[in-house]
């Protein structure tokens, strides 16, 4: 039941002072977030193009994207790229937050350095990727080529299945080092006489990380997955530098094919519909994200109940 | 003593050769990007099965790249105009997600709770999904192709992000400081001003740093709305206007791609632990 009670003057002053406050940031972003939003919703539905001012019709962009062969594509690069990169990015993230964690000399200086990737602007370091990756003149192969590894020239960026596969390397190396960072944090918070205790109780190595590190960095562990999994999902920079969805548009992510489309070609409301394809699956990851992080608030409040 | 001795061997095949490769793989592209850049060009482009050949090392290091980005092209003033875009649009964003935070954190009203989540929300909204339409409203205001168009949209991304920080930041400070200081007579807005803001400078720098380089670093929005060469910023100009049909110069791009990294990677180093405190923080909140 609700019972209205005066406001007093007081309460009043506060709202009022809350609103002065927010209203800079509301403003923009109801002009450059929400409304966008709303437009974009809006475009999908027309078949605006450049030059067109486009009339309501339907959802027809959705089912022509349905019965495209490349969107289709697109779709199952995304999800792949996702999957694979995020593997990727937490097994060598933990990995190198572990190692990081037993260093005692130079600390700083390796950890500073091992954020580079992340610091650089992504085209520039895609670009020397790029370079790296060139069919003739590549490092890459110099160095497999002179290791024994092969004699023949690999083209990185030529087929369809090794193409995908190096934009996930360099993914993957870009993103690492915001999970080892991450991590990192998490695993200096851990409570050093809990591993005294596992090592009392005669746990090994493996143990030690899977009983002790791993449940306890959980949290952390989520949250940074689903920030990596909505970034590596939405990306564009590394696909657009790399292969601009080539060979034969097999490298697509849904942000570089809604670019080729609604931009390179002109058919804004088909790109905006590309683009709002990807809303159901972020939707979903922010969901779970809201839920888990809730979740993970009500266990601790209920442990400080209980010390209580 | 050889317990010491093979615990120190132990050490180093367990944390020194890992850590050292996984660094060296980290860091190569970087290297590569440099020797690159100074390397003349008749040396850059031999071949990689070609007998007898160290592509790591140049003998005769060249500025040619340099000095044919510093004046044959626009780099000078892309550098320029990133950095002008970068400072305003933090400035901006610092200004709106210190209120926003403040008022998140400290004011009591009724919508506090669900406007931290929605902030949060607008926070993991990816620029992918609202280019096109951003494109449009752009277009409508009639900022495309010029530097407003990105120093207002850039805050889309920066304010939820240095809300959500700030807002985590003014929690650990203590109530009981502003609530003295409004016994002593300042009023709600001096006491927030003159003593909680400026308790909360790391954090600002934290959320400052952070956005500098992410407004520095974005591409996709400055690829779709700036159009003509004089104005576009580092990471668009080496992209489309170094690359000229389907010919590469390497050793040009390579430059730029250097001379593009080094004012972030500069001020990063300056500032490592402010980034990684926002970087972590970012995350837990």
């Amino acid at each position: 039941m609700f019972r209205y009670r005066e406001v007093t003057k007081r309460e009043r002053q506060e709202w009022f002072f809350a609103f002065c406050l927010l209203s800079p940031a509301l403003l923009m972003l109801l002009i450059f977030v929400l409304y966008p939003f709303l437009d974009g919703l809006w475009l999908s539905v027309l078949d605006k193009e450049v030059g067109h001012p486009g009339k309501f019709i339907g959802l027809k962009n959705f089912f022509k994207l349905w019965n495209d062969q490349i969107f289709r594509r697109t779709a199952q690069n995304t999800v792949l790229y996702t999957a694979a990169a995020t593997i990727l990015k937490l097994g060598l993230g933990m990995i190198v937050a572990l190692l990081l964690n037993q260093l005692i000399k130079f600390k700083r200086i390796v950890r500073a350095s091992m954020l580079l990737p992340w610091i650089v602007p992504t085209v520039l370091s895609a670009l020397a990727w790029k370079w790296m990756f060139d069919p003739t003149f590549s490092v890459v192969n110099f160095f497999l080529y002179n290791l024994g590894i092969t004699t023949k020239q690999i083209s990185w960026l030529g087929g369809p299945v090794l193409s995908l596969t190096s934009v996930i390397i360099v993914n993957a190396w870009r993103g690492m080092p915001f999970f080892a960072i991450t991590l990192l944090a998490g695993l200096q918070t851990i409570n050093p006489t809990l591993y005294e205790a596992a090592d009392i109780d005669g746990a090994s190595g493996w143990q030690r990380f899977w009983y002790v590190t791993w449940p306890l960095l959980m949290p952390v562990t989520m949250v940074v997955v689903l920030f990596s999994v909505i970034m590596t999902f939405a990306d564009f920079q590394l696909v657009y530098i790399l292969t601009g969805g080539g060979p034969a548009n097999s490298t697509h992510l849904f942000a570089t094919y809604a670019y080729q489309i609604g931009i390179a070609t002109g058919k804004i409301s088909e790109g905006a519909a590309v683009s709002l394809a990807m809303f159901p699956f972020l939707f979903l990851i922010v969901v779970f994200q809201l839920w888990y992080i809730r979740r993970e608030e009500e266990v601790k409040e209920e442990v400080k109940k209980k010390k209580r | 003593m050889s317990l010491i001795v093979s615990r120190r061997w132990k050490r180093v095949f367990y944390l020194y050769i890992p850590l050292g490769t996984i660094l060296t793989g980290t860091l190569f592209p970087f290297y590569w990007m440099g020797v690159t850049a100074f390397r003349p060009d008749q040396e850059l482009y031999i071949p990689w099965n070609k007998p007898k050949f160290n592509p790591f090392l140049t003998l005769r290091p060249t500025l040619e790249h340099l000095a044919f980005l510093f004046q044959e092209t626009l780099f000078k003033r892309w550098l320029f105009n990133t950095l002008m875009i970068a400072l305003l649009s933090t400035a901006i964003s610092l200004f709106c997600g210190l209120l926003a935070g403040y008022a998140i954190a400290r004011v009591r009203f009724p919508l506090a709770g669900p406007l931290g989540t929605w902030i949060f929300i607008t926070y993991l909204v990816p620029p992918t999904l609202l280019f096109i339409p951003l494109g449009e409203v752009v277009r409508g205001f009639r900022l495309g192709d010029t530097p407003w168009a990105l120093i207002l949209t850039y805050p889309t991304f920066l304010i939820p992000f240095c809300t959500w920080l700030l807002m985590g930041y003014f929690r650990t400070i203590p109530k009981e400081l502003e609530e003295c200081a409004q016994i002593d007579g300042a009023s709600r807005l001096q006491a927030m001003v003159r003593i909680v803001f400026p308790l909360a400078i790391p954090g600002i720098l934290s959320a400052g740093i952070f956005a500098f380089t992410l407004s520095w670093n974005e591409f996709l929005y400055a690829l779709i709305f700036i159009s003509s060469a004089q104005q576009k910023t580092v990471p668009v100009g080496v992209v489309s206007e170094l690359v000229r049909g389907d010919t590469f110069f390497w050793g040009a791009l390579m430059a730029g791609a250097l001379m593009g990294s080094v004012p972030v990677a500069f001020i990063y180093s300056f500032f490592v632990e402010h980034y990684v405190s926002a970087l972590t923080g970012a995350v837990k909140g």
